[in-house]
């Protein structure tokens, strides 16, 4: 690792002046692929800003939406993760399991538990990884994605392999997004990196839209597959998935499988979302 | 006796590793230490036109930058490789040029340039990327059928179109009549994928030149520091051999890839010797993979011919061995000797013709790896077996037990003659555990839920202990393979035992006091078990082949047997009794059939102080043997592999791993226990994991663990582990090792059980999901089309 100088940041307006002091500044929030990164020479920020002790960016709030009844996982409950917080945290909340159980269980198998006790939801969704997990639940679900400095709806902030539309000063504070009526997400992880080599999102809002996302398997990262949100519109089962063509074209090849593995893959891990 | 042959006694060592108390090479400073850093390659065939070290120098802290010319005109000697392999017209193997730092040409990425020494780690590091290198890029070939085809790209002069040597063994002409006549033919084509060795601790050295005492020191990862010594000294000319000495501490685990004196060991010294300082280095994973000397990589052709009842008639083999771009220390024993000479299996095959073409290319060398040469025999053979009969319509188990060798010893067409073996039994005891006979109504019970179940074996031999010092130098060794070990009796009685094996996981401290416990009748906790350091243990030839039970521990019984001796002299004369009346048991010297006796401490005591010793006996109680291997030793067994295979995603589990071993006498179950689960750990790793893959420039596309799949924790099944064994004529113990075992036997077994699952046979390793979801398109696409 090249040397860097480490901050530590308590609030988003504290990591935000660090960072406009440095030429070369980056946010640590987690670490757990900038770090590796740096440690095998390939980023060297002259310094690293972390936000793990920034209380604020930190937990989940669920607001109902019926303001008397009883909360019920029947969706459109709108769910706010603050970008500290870990996947462990979004795998454990027994609340958030009754709202919103598919983004428990996604956060639960990310990684390793190391992984998943230091890596947060803001990291992930800054770095948009081309086989990450969150960006495809937060394309499906609609989210939106809360910064220093402004909003950005999920659909203008992926902007293709590690790309998106933060500008370099700017800092996720939060995600929001309405709970789904229901929500499934299969993921094929790569044997090696276990990674998503194929996850699939699929979501219905409380209006009834549908939303199918797919992470790993693009070759420009996470996006929206519109041959499976006609398909599931009209009908949402897994045999709509069936008569679904879903194509080589854009998909990537790789050792570890082919584009035309990674289109079955699509496919699979649809069908087993909606399980 | 609660902690002799046969006990399951914990691991002495175990205390320290698990409390993270073990002291390895890295663990070590020594003082006035200083920290290399490589520059290397990142081209995989290129020559060096110029480098430029002045921005490196002008680094604070930056001590030196050494280069390859100033190590060559130092009369630093090139690398070798310790056994010579004749090509089939008589010649001897073409050997390029590899010097610890390259001179002229780069041939893989990663080979080291300039070693740059500096005041830390970082700064080192800094200074090796500011090396700057000049290099015009050179064609690059990486597989060895490539490496042989016409006008691919030479990487040395002396190795024309990249063939190191073209060596066959057994009779051509008998084996092509026999498959011409034969009933049945079954060819295959195979390929032995290429493996890269990770053990858990990256290879490490410091290097220390004291100039007042005129002497080295070298702290190293090595499975076999006295021969790391002996090629230092005779061979690299780094230092004369009886001033330096070679401590390898604790080791992390080797698989082989700790048996080569590797070019960062070489400069290190040397530059050492330059510099006057200590200088550390230590591997990081990425430099592990680009450096650690691989294995396998063999591309093979096979034909295997039966008469009409099935019995084998004739077995011919072709194969392209690649060792990358420089020959490895026993880079060319391993595809042949340690290769070729295992086909015949488990059977009695008349006629066995081989055919073996070693080449250069813009690899990282290949050279032993966990098996070595077996694993590879055993997949050709076993593949075949499987294959075979399922093309003749037989019962795989059936058509290899007609097939199998019955009487001992048993003379191979290819230089091995089997000692013992019950092969018959294993798989028996292998069956009954896998409830074979069950195994229709588990596959239907499968098909009901979506999933295809399937059932390969393996009947693998194999040859450790390796082996007779003359019988190896006969066949090309530089080296003999004996072993040696001192038993040192303390005054008190309590016991050093020295060894030349050298212990990097396998549990040495444990097993080795288990069988001076069982002779001396002594508890392991008086029993200190000494290695890995030249200036300790005299000589020895490391541990590497499985050799340490068989060799190692018989060169402990042979020089217990000298103790014993003159033991017995001493307790006779205090006694006054016939020393054939002398028994040792339980602690005590006795006179049988009397009450008379010394304890064993008394016995130490009278030693060394020599007042009451028969006359003329030297006094003290210590005695070495050398040991010397009288043939190899032959592990046998069979495993029994179930899978099942999720045939949306190509997704396969190991539902079932059954391992009936013959190992001979076993010291500690529990140990060999763990040696089998590690060994079939890596075997599944070869079967449906692991893969070195290079693209067309050379670059391993594999080379961290983001992309080479590592073998955890759930991809492999609980084993079932058995033993059913037969005692090894050939050692005093009746051992026959166990180390290797695992990952020779099982791979063929796992591949044989997911091509029965999915209903076609060519499915290459690593058996990957996206590989048998591929293989099961192929199969449904010829349903269709028929």
């Amino acid at each position: 690792m090249y040397e860097t100088n480490f901050h530590k940041a308590s609030t988003a307006q504290d990591a935000a002046a660090l960072l406009a002091k440095s030429d070369d500044g980056k946010i640590l929030a987690g670490g757990q692929t900038l770090i590796p990164t740096m440690k095998q020479r390939l980023a060297a920020p002259a310094d690293l800003v972390d936000l793990s002790r920034a209380e604020a960016l930190r937990g989940v709030t669920i607001t109902k939406r019926k303001k008397m009844g009883i909360m019920k996982a029947d969706g459109g409950e709108t769910i706010t993760i603050g970008a500290m917080t870990t996947h462990a945290e979004v795998a454990g909340n027994t609340e958030l399991a009754q709202v919103c159980p598919v983004i428990c269980g996604l956060a639960g198998n990310i990684g390793d538990p190391a992984v998943r006790h230091r890596g947060t939801i803001g990291g992930s969704v800054a770095n948009n990884d081309p086989a990450a997990d969150y960006p495809a639940a937060l394309l499906a679900l609609g989210a939106t994605i809360h910064t220093n400095s402004r909003d950005i709806a999920a659909e203008d902030y992926f902007k293709g392999m590690f790309l998106t539309a933060l500008d370099d000063m700017e800092i996720i504070t939060a995600v929001s997004f309405q709970a789904p009526v229901v929500g499934g997400y299969g993921k094929f992880p790569n044997p090696a990196s276990r990674y998503a080599m194929a996850g699939v999102f699929v979501a219905k809002s409380v209006d009834g839209e549908v939303r199918v996302s797919v992470t790993g398997a693009g070759d420009n990262g996470v996006y929206r597959h519109a041959g499976l949100e006609a398909a599931l519109s009209a009908d949402w089962s897994a045999s709509a998935v069936d008569a679904v063509e879903v194509s080589a074209d854009g998909l990537m090849s790789d050792l570890h499988g082919t584009a035309a593995y990674r289109a079955n893959l699509i496919k699979v891990m649809a069908k087993r979302a909606l399980a | 006796m609660s902690e002799g042959i046969g006990a399951r006694v914990l691991r002495k060592e175990d205390k320290r590793f698990i409390t993270g108390k073990g002291r390895y090479t890295d663990d070590i400073v020594e003082a006035n230490q200083a920290y290399a850093a490589f520059v290397r390659s990142p081209h995989a065939h290129a020559r060096i036109i110029a480098i430029d070290t002045s921005a490196a120098m002008a680094i604070e802290g930056v001590e030196t930058v050494l280069m390859g010319p100033e190590l060559v005109a130092d009369g630093i000697g090139n690398i070798i490789c310790g056994w010579g392999v004749t090509s089939k017209d008589g010649s001897a193997m073409n050997m390029g040029a590899w010097s610890a730092l390259a001179t002229d040409k780069v041939r893989y990425v990663g080979d080291a340039v300039a070693i740059v020494v500096a005041d830390s780690k970082s700064i080192a590091k800094l200074a090796a990327e500011a090396v700057v290198v000049t290099y015009e890029e050179l064609p690059v070939v990486v597989g060895s059928v490539q490496a042989l085809a016409k006008g691919a790209p030479q990487l040395h002069d002396n190795a024309p179109g990249n063939l190191i040597f073209d060596w066959e063994i057994g009779d051509l002409a008998p084996t092509d009549a026999a498959l011409a006549t034969a009933a049945h033919v079954t060819e295959m084509d195979i390929t032995n994928n290429r493996l890269a060795p990770n053990p858990m601790e990256p290879r490490s050295a410091i290097a220390t030149f004291n100039e007042a005492e005129d002497h080295y020191t070298l702290y190293t990862t090595s499975q076999n520091p006295h021969v790391a010594r002996l090629v230092l000294s005779a061979f690299y000319n780094v230092a004369p051999e009886h001033k330096l000495r070679v401590i390898a501490p604790d080791v992390g685990g080797g698989f082989g890839s700790k048996i080569y004196i590797y070019p960062e060991e070489i400069a290190c010294l040397w530059a050492a010797m330059k510099s006057g300082r200590s200088i550390k280095w230590t591997s990081d994973r990425t430099e592990a993979f680009l450096t650690d000397a691989h294995g396998r990589d063999h591309v093979s052709t096979a034909k295997i011919g039966f008469d009409k009842d099935g019995m084998i008639v004739g077995l011919k083999v072709d194969t392209k061995a690649n060792l990358g771009a420089y020959m490895s220390l026993f880079s060319s024993a391993v595809p042949t000797y340690l290769y070729a000479t295992l086909l015949s299996g488990q059977y009695n095959i008349a006629n066995i013709y081989c055919n073996v073409q070693a080449v250069y290319t813009n690899t990282v060398p290949v050279d032993a790896y966990r098996g070595a040469g077996r694993p590879e025999a055993c997949y050709v053979i076993e593949r075949l077996m499987e294959t075979a009969a399922r093309e003749m319509g037989m019962d795989p188990s059936e058509l290899r037990a007609k097939n199998f060798v019955t009487s001992f010893p048993h003379q191979t067409p290819v230089i091995m003659a089997y000692d013992s073996g019950d092969f018959a039994a294993n798989q028996k005891q292998a069956q009954d555990a896998a409830d074979v006979a069950g195994f229709a109504a588990r596959k239907a019970e499968a098909a009901s839920r979506g999933k295809l179940r399937g059932l390969g074996y393996s009947n693998y031999i194999e040859a450790c202990g390796i082996a007779p010092s003359a019988a190896v130098g006969s066949l090309g060794a530089g080296v003999g393979l004996w072993e040696s070990a001192e038993v040192r009796v303390n005054p008190v009685g309590t016991i050093e035992i020295l060894t030349g094996s050298h212990s990097h996981g396998q549990g040495h401290e444990t097993t080795f006091a288990q069988i001076v416990a069982e002779r001396f009748g002594l508890p392991t906790e008086n029993i200190q078990i000494v290695h890995g350091d030249t200036d300790k243990v005299q000589f020895g030839m490391g541990t590497y082949g499985s050799r340490s039970g068989a060799v190692g521990m018989s060169a402990i019984v042979k020089a217990m047997d000298k103790v014993e001796a003159k033991v017995k002299k001493i307790a006779a004369h205090v006694l006054e009794a016939g020393e054939d009346d002398i028994v040792i048991e339980g602690g005590a010297v006795k006179v049988a059939g009397t009450d008379k006796q010394m304890l064993w401490h008394e016995v130490g005591l009278a030693a060394y102080t020599a007042h009451n010793i028969p006359a003329g006996m030297e006094p003290g109680l210590k005695e070495s043997a050398f040991y010397d291997p009288t043939n190899f030793t032959f592990p046998a067994g069979c495993y029994i592999c179930e899978v099942e295979v999720d045939p949306d995603t190509g997704v396969t589990e190991v539902v079932q791993f059954v391992a009936s071993d013959d190992f001979g006498t076993i010291i500690n179950p529990m140990i060999v226990e763990g040696q089998v689960h590690g060994g079939i750990a890596q075997g599944i790793g070869q079967a449906m994991l692991e893969n070195v893959v290079y693209d067309d420039a050379g670059q391993q596309l594999s080379a961290s663990y983001m992309d080479y799949t590592m073998p955890r924790a759930d991809d492999l099944p609980n084993y079932s582990v058995h033993h059913a064994s037969t005692t090894c004529p050939g050692n005093p113990l009746g051992m026959k090792g166990c180390g290797e075992a695992g990952a020779i036997g099982s791979p063929p077994a796992v591949i044989n059980a997911i091509t029965d699952a999915i209903g076609n046979n060519n499915l290459s390793m690593p058996a990957t999901p996206a590989a048998v979801w591929t293989a099961l398109q192929d199969v449904r696409s010829k349903l269709a089309a028929e």
